[in-house]
């Protein structure tokens, strides 16, 4: 793997130990160890209600841990993180490429602003729609706007919420070559949430599994990329995802974690 | 008024010929029916409406003590005009108008802000304000009068305290129900509270606050009418019961047809700012 020169680049390394969160008395994650190294990309499955939104948001500083200890090893003056929502989350009233200014710095200047916007909106394949308003673009165009208001402050960590759930599968998958195209030319460290065990392997360097709270399985993919969807090793490490998965709903403990 | 409808017909036929040159009752068709559209269809029923009037006028089947002919009316606003005193009437009605719009208006702005930002600020004064607002504030004029007997500051505090209340909710309203995923992307994405305040929570608010100032409008005028016509020295209302003293129907009516004229012409600045403001909105976008 091409690791190390994108890591020097400008990824975040991160370093959670014993991160937990509850809401009142429930307890949501329980113990959550884990280190990232910088320009890897993560990603993280597991049932909806297991915690890994939760996860995601206190890496997003949208929430704060009950417990533990928290390195997101960013620096805002070097981009910083940046959380893509589920929803496209763009602002109505202002253009297309106003909501990706957004995203950039607000340091810079209006004129660098606006370059890096109308930059980031040609990477996603959207420079013909800058002026446009929002709400006459398609899901797809929307999530891909907002993929770009994320990117513009060149950030060391990206931090994706399921961002292609809502999406048709053939849109999906173009975004997923997308997404795995800019994150390999610009080296950022990314965590992603998903439920679709799929996605992850098609794009995840490693892959975590949480159930209950905590980390029921860590698994690395070391398979070239572009990966193909008919790859037998894909197969083999859904298969060990969704047992694990289904192990723990007949009883088992889910703090036994399998390490890969 | 057939000289005008002639001048907008002759005008729209000139456009067409330009365009192309179908065959003659196509054209006229067609030239109907964009002059209809350039107008309006809402126009139509009112014109028609003012042509059946006159002609009852006209055949006696309306008495001039009960209703006068429009151009009777028109006959009376020219006279009027003329004197100079029709505009003095309307300027004095539109400064209290717009005087008492402003102050309502600014004050209902700033506390609907408030009380939308601020949660302790809503709970110090919303209870307060909502007790008063169901009081109706005509009910005040007896009160008012009292206080600064027939002057302008009379009228300044019922059109405010008027035209207050829509303002104040609806700002209070549309800030409350901006959309919250939309604010927590502007604290995820590093916004200032200012620009959170004038990139999310203001425009987010925009289409209730225009909401609120249409309605204020509506108030602003009847409150106006109302305090004019039982205790003032000028403007429209004193004007319209000034000729009531001299069975002056055709004056009377007029000060009626100027309020509709200067109601619609408020509430059609407000609609323009409106969809200048809300281009994003789908109900304003163009198609």
């Amino acid at each position: 793997m091409s690791d190390t020169s994108r890591a020097n680049k400008r990824g975040a390394e991160l370093r959670l130990s014993g991160i937990g969160r509850d809401f009142s008395t429930n307890v949501v994650l329980r113990s959550i160890d884990l280190h990232v190294s910088a320009g890897q990309f993560l990603a993280i499955v597991g049932r909806s209600g297991c915690g890994k939104s939760t996860l995601l948001r206190l890496l997003a500083g949208l929430d704060k841990p009950t417990r533990g200890y928290l390195d997101l090893g960013t620096d805002r003056a070097r981009g910083g993180a940046r959380l893509m929502f589920q929803e496209p989350r763009l602002l109505p009233w202002a253009r297309v490429v106003e909501n990706v200014e957004v995203g950039a710095p607000a340091t810079e200047t209006a004129v660098d602003r606006r370059r890096t916007a109308v930059g980031l909106l040609a990477e996603v394949g959207l420079a013909n729609r800058a002026n446009e308003w929002p709400g006459i673009l398609s899901g797809g165009q929307r999530q891909r706007v907002a993929l770009a208001r994320a990117l513009a402050s060149h950030p060391q960590l990206l931090l994706l919420d399921e961002p292609l759930g809502a999406l048709d599968a053939l849109t999906r998958i173009e975004m997923q070559r997308m997404l795995e195209r800019i994150w390999q030319d610009q080296g950022f460290t990314a965590v992603l949430v998903t439920h679709d065990v799929g996605e992850a392997l098609a794009l995840a360097d490693r892959v975590v599994l949480i159930d209950c709270g905590a980390i029921a399985l860590d698994l690395s993919v070391d398979l070239p990329r572009p990966r193909r969807r008919d790859l037998p090793e894909l197969g083999r490490l859904e298969e060990r995802i969704l047992d694990r998965l289904f192990d723990s709903r007949d009883g088992a403990s889910p703090s036994a974690a399998a390490a890969a | 008024m057939n000289t005008s409808v002639t001048g907008v017909l002759s005008d729209a036929t000139e456009r067409s010929d330009q365009a192309a040159r179908p065959s003659v009752t196509n054209g006229l068709a067609r030239v109907l029916r964009r002059v209809l559209l350039s107008v309006g269809f809402g126009w139509l029923l009112p014109i028609a409406l003012v042509l059946l009037w006159e002609a009852s006028a006209r055949l006696g089947l309306l008495p001039d003590t009960i209703l006068p002919a429009p151009s009777a009316v028109f006959l009376a606003a020219w006279n009027l005009l003329h004197k100079g005193e029709l505009l003095q009437h309307i300027g004095v009605s539109g400064a209290r108008a717009l005087s008492g719009f402003l102050v309502g208006g600014l004050i209902g702005f700033g506390l609907g802000l408030a009380n939308g930002l601020s949660e302790r600020c809503r709970e110090l004064t919303d209870t307060t304000l909502q007790m008063i607002r169901n009081v109706p504030h005509l009910a005040l004029v007896p009160l008012v009068i009292i206080w600064f007997g027939i002057d302008e500051g009379a009228k300044l505090f019922l059109v405010a305290l008027g035209v207050f209340f829509p303002i104040y909710v609806n700002t209070l309203l549309g800030i409350l129900t901006v959309d919250p995923q939309l604010i927590e992307m502007g604290r995820a994405y590093g916004m200032s509270s200012a620009t959170l305040f004038r990139r999310v929570l203001l425009p987010g608010a925009l289409p209730s606050i225009f909401v609120g100032i249409r309605y204020g409008l509506g108030i602003m005028w009847l409150t106006l009418i109302v305090a004019e016509t039982i205790a003032a020295s000028s403007g429209l209302g004193y004007m319209a019961m000034q000729a009531r003293e001299f069975l002056l129907v055709d004056v009377v009516v007029l000060a009626i047809i100027i309020y509709a004229l200067l109601g619609k012409l408020a509430d059609s600045i407000a609609r323009a700012l409106e969809r200048r403001c809300l281009q994003w909105h789908p109900s304003f976008r163009k198609s």
